[in-house]
């Protein structure tokens, strides 16, 4: 039999019951709908967070002092205290070519206060190669201004959040607020942004690192941000910032250096788990609809035995009569995936219109897995029918009309 | 053309065994014209269904163009069914979603025959049956005598060495069926080979040989001509 005619028969089959058909094809369709959209959710979150994470700043390190590991007994009463980050270590790993640039960032809690306003927030003492490498934005004013790391100066950045609840309506630019028990003169206002790392970036003031230092009256830093050279570079960084500070340590490894690119790939592998979660379950109604198929091809072989006689009497062995009866599910099944296909690009478009920010788009692996999904159960579940209409005896099968 | 030796075939109803057919011998020759008569129950069905291949003996040999079918599979069988047989059943069996033409064009889609040739071969198979502008119909638009010959249509359209017919006239109105019985009659007056199970005395009175059974073997017999 020519595959072009096992083809039109089993479409005639389709055309000529066609309430059942329709019924299949709603089946299957919800069931590949729901993967395609449930799937292009978790991705569409995952990007989302990708590009949360970016907004960060790129090509990103961070060191952090101490570090984890287990190490042999020290005498009782000395322990092992962790040498502290200091600012001249922060200024010796421009010494790397893989460096572009670093900031050191002090962080400490102190009440802000201008006129008879005070609020209780936290200081940022860092450098003004902060602005870059966070890619932040001023709404007002300019960032710290360069100057000597290692002096002080009495500049101060304030978030919008800050602003607003010191000045209100008032001008803030050029006024001297009060930090702790030094004066500072407002230079810059930042541009509202989202809460990162959790550090709500609206309600901070940000001061040069040594006025920082010497207000929290401490020589160590919480961090250092590092920006890489370029993404090659990032782990060529990595090892020269470690190396740098082992050396300046005596020799001690006691600082921890994350890459972006590190917690990046551990949120995006957490929530491609997640897509694929939800992507499994959605996929649990493709094997409901298959189990529908193969229900609904059995009453079709039982209601079509006569048919089925006549083609065995016309000379069709039974290998051929299960393909024909194969195909038939396998084409109920395809078809009804790609109606659920634009079901599911459909309701992207709905939801992309609702929430542009959010990136929706149905992944390329999702929607493959759908539709083959979708074949595979037609063919696996329709192999039972088939069989029965195979072996079904063409004797029995004409003698009723 | 057709030898049957010592054809047993049981049917086992609940616990007990019955002899649908029971040790019966019998021989065909190409281009004769045979009724089966007799009345229900008395195997002549299921002697046509063995002789049609679509079922098979529980014991016995039979011998179809000079080969022991017994020694051919499933797919075999149904090959010469496909090549050889040509069924036209009391209820017709045509499928009711398609067309008179496609419905006579099936054999020919089975057995994978290309389109072009399968168009020629149907045209005029419904123009020998007179059923040239019936071939757009639904077997619903169509009277029992206009099916019946849709579905002789489908059995010749093979070109087949032997027809049979189960009761083809059954259905149908003295008229219809007349025409019917006319139309198998110059079919087998062109040589092939024609056998009619009925139990219309008249129908069956008209063959040249007549086999009558009762309780599965081969009560009488007319004799070749």
């Amino acid at each position: 039999m020519i595959v072009e005619d096992v083809l039109r028969y089993s479409f005639n089959a389709l055309v000529g019951y066609r309430r059942r058909t329709y019924l299949m094809l709603l089946a299957m369709a919800i069931g590949v709908a729901a993967v395609v959209m449930l799937t292009s959710l978790g991705e569409g979150a995952r990007l989302y967070v990708t590009n949360q994470f970016s907004s960060l700043g790129t090509h990103l390190l961070i060191v952090l002092p101490g570090r984890n590991e287990t190490s042999g007994g020290a005498p009782p009463g000395l322990g092992e205290t962790p040498r502290d980050l200091t600012l001249q270590d922060a200024l010796s790993l421009t010494r790397s070519t893989a460096v572009r640039r670093i900031a050191p960032i002090a962080v400490g809690a102190a009440p802000v206060s201008w006129q008879h306003r005070e609020r209780e927030v936290s200081i940022l003492g860092s450098t003004p190669e902060l602005y870059p490498i966070r890619h932040l934005e001023m709404a007002q004013g300019q960032f710290l201004p360069p100057g000597d790391p290692e002096r002080g100066a009495p500049y101060a950045v304030l978030g919008a959040k800050l602003r607003h609840e010191l000045f209100g309506s008032h001008q803030a630019l050029g006024e001297w607020i009060r930090i702790g028990d030094s004066r500072f003169r407002v230079v810059g206002i930042l541009a509202e942004q989202g809460q990162s790392l959790g550090v709500d970036m609206g309600d901070v003031a940000i001061i040069p690192v040594a006025s920082a230092q010497s207000l929290f009256n401490t020589n160590s830093l919480f961090r250092i941000l590092i920006q890489a050279k370029s993404r090659e570079d990032i782990s060529r960084a990595k090892h020269a910032v470690e190396s740098i500070l082992q050396e300046r340590h005596e020799g001690e490894r006691d600082v921890t250096v994350i890459t972006q690119d590190a917690v990046l790939a551990t949120f995006d592998r957490i929530l491609r788990a997640l897509t694929m979660t939800v992507g499994g379950i959605a996929a649990i109604s493709l094997a409901v609809a298959g189990i529908l198929i193969m229900n609904v091809m059995l009453v079709a072989v039982s209601q079509r035995t006569a048919e089925i006689g006549l083609l065995k009497a016309l000379g069709a062995p039974q290998r051929q009569v299960a393909t024909l009866f194969l195909t038939e599910a396998a084409a109920l099944s395809l078809l009804g995936a790609l109606v659920g296909l634009l079901f599911g690009l459909a309701g992207n478009a709905v939801i992309g219109h609702l929430f542009p920010s959010f990136p929706i788009e149905a992944p390329l692996w999702s929607v493959a897995a759908a539709l083959g999904v979708a074949l595979l159960t037609g063919l696996v579940f329709g192999v039972l029918p088939a069989r029965r209409a195979a072996r079904l005896d063409p004797v029995q099968a004409l003698s009723r009309r | 053309m057709i030898r049957l030796e010592n054809i047993t075939r049981d049917f086992r109803v609940g616990e007990e065994t019955v002899h649908a057919l029971l040790d019966v011998n019998l021989e065909i020759g190409a281009g004769e014209y045979v009724s089966i008569m007799g009345p229900s129950g008395s195997g002549k069905s299921t002697l046509l269904h063995l002789l049609g291949l679509l079922d098979r003996p529980t014991a016995g040999h039979y011998w179809f163009d000079d080969q022991e079918t017994s020694a051919l599979d499933e797919e075999q069988q149904a090959r010469l069914r496909q090549g050889k047989i040509g069924f036209v059943f009391q209820f017709f069996h045509l499928i009711p979603r398609l067309t008179a033409a496609e419905n006579v064009e099936l054999p020919l889609m089975l057995a994978g025959i290309e389109p072009e040739e399968r168009r020629a071969r149907v045209a005029k198979a419904l123009e020998g049956l007179g059923l040239s502008d019936r071939a757009a119909h639904r077997p619903e638009q169509l009277s029992g005598g206009q099916r019946q010959r849709v579905a002789i249509a489908r059995a010749t359209v093979i070109e087949p060495a032997l027809i049979l017919a189960d009761e083809p006239t059954g259905n149908l109105d003295r008229a219809s069926g007349h025409d019917v019985i006319h139309i198998l009659e110059a079919l087998n007056a062109n040589g092939i080979t024609l056998i009619v199970v009925t139990h219309d005395p008249e129908l069956g009175g008209r063959a040249r040989r007549r086999l009558h059974m009762l309780d599965g073997r081969l009560a009488e017999d007319s004799g070749a001509t």
